[in-house]
């Protein structure tokens, strides 16, 4: 690794990479969430259904993911923002990030029990 | 010595090569558009997408984390979605309008971001032109499907 270079494989380069990887995630899961809800256009059963299959522990693991994926994005795009907005941005870039990851790390917490505590109650009776 | 107007150039140098009657040639500021500029560079685009990109991003901060928000923390999170649930949801206009902007706001930050991606990652103009219209038609499907959906939503479809 290049030490002492602004950016090539140090903390700037992989919120970049990791900007990119769940901004490209969160719009595959878009289009196909913009088909699931259509089915309320077909009927009230078909889009029951489909919905049943979000209630299960499995998808309730891949929701999980999803919400860790949007408060990264969200948290280092206006990261991004910042950097590119705010005089001092630049500066305090890395700083800017460790607090994007403390954030992300307390709202992930905060989301265990909201999205996977109906999974748990399921796997392990209640 | 030399005449004056070669003084201020040529003082350092020697004799300079230009004067009064022998003017410097004039050089382009480096991106002046010209008649050389390709079709695809002669506006603002790049600069209003990537403006586009910022202003999007910040409102769907609001838009997409109250929505994760209602459907999975709120109100006993994924378990209560179902068709009644969307029901009384779009009964307010409020609502509506709300997804309706978060769905063409995420669409189109979305699609621009990956049109990024792909104009970075597909290297030959084949491959690049293609995946790229793949992208629009997949995009102006869903956002019109989406709103769509919003607007013609029976709650009495049977
Ligand atoms: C797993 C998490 C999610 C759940 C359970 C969920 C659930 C729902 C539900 C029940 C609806 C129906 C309308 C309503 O109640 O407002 C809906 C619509 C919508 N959601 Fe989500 N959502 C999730 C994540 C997301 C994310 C991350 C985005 C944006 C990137 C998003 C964008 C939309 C849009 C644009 C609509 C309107 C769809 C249309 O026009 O047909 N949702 N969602
Ligand atoms: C939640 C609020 C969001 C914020 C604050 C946000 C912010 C940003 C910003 C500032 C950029 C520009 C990066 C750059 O120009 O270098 C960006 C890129 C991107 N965003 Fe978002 N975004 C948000 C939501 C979304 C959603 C819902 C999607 C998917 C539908 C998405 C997909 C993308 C993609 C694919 C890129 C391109 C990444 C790249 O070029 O490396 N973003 N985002």
């Amino acid at each position: 690794m290049p030490a002492g270079t602004l950016y090539r494989g140090r903390e700037g380069m992989w919120s970049w990479v990791a900007h990119r990887v769940t901004g490209v995630l969160i719009f595959f899961f878009l289009f196909v969430h913009v088909l699931d809800t259509a089915l309320v256009r077909v009927s009230p059963e078909a889009y029951d259904d489909v919905v049943a299959t979000y209630k299960t522990p499995i998808v309730a693991l891949l929701e999980y993911g999803l919400v860790a994926a949007i408060l990264f994005h969200a948290l280092n795009g206006l990261r991004i923002v910042a950097v590119d907005f705010w005089a001092k941005g630049p500066r305090y870039q890395k700083q800017m990030l460790w607090s994007v990851v403390g954030v992300w790390v307390v709202l992930m917490v905060g989301a265990l029990y909201p999205v996977l505590g109906h999974a748990v109650r399921e796997v392990f009776g209640s | 010595m030399s005449t004056e107007s070669s003084a201020a150039i040529g003082s350092v140098e020697g004799v300079s090569l230009y004067d009064v009657d022998h003017p410097a040639p004039v050089i382009e500021p480096p991106r002046k558009r010209t008649g050389k500029t390709p079709k695809g560079s002669r506006t603002n685009f790049e600069m209003y997408a990537w403006l586009f990109m910022r202003l999007s991003g910040i409102v769907l901060v609001v838009l997409v984390l109250g929505h994760l928000l209602i459907q999975l923390v709120l109100d006993g999170g994924v378990s209560k979605i179902g068709f009644a649930f969307v029901a009384g949801r779009w009964a307010s206009p409020f609502w509506q309008v709300w997804d309706l902007a978060m769905l063409w706001l995420a669409m189109l930050h979305g699609a621009n971001g990956l049109r990024t991606v792909i104009n970075d990652y597909a290297e030959r103009d084949n491959t690049r032109f293609w995946l790229k219209m793949l992208l629009y038609t997949a995009t102006v499907f869903t956002v019109l499907l989406g709103t769509l959906v919003i607007f013609t939503f029976d709650p009495n479809i049977r």
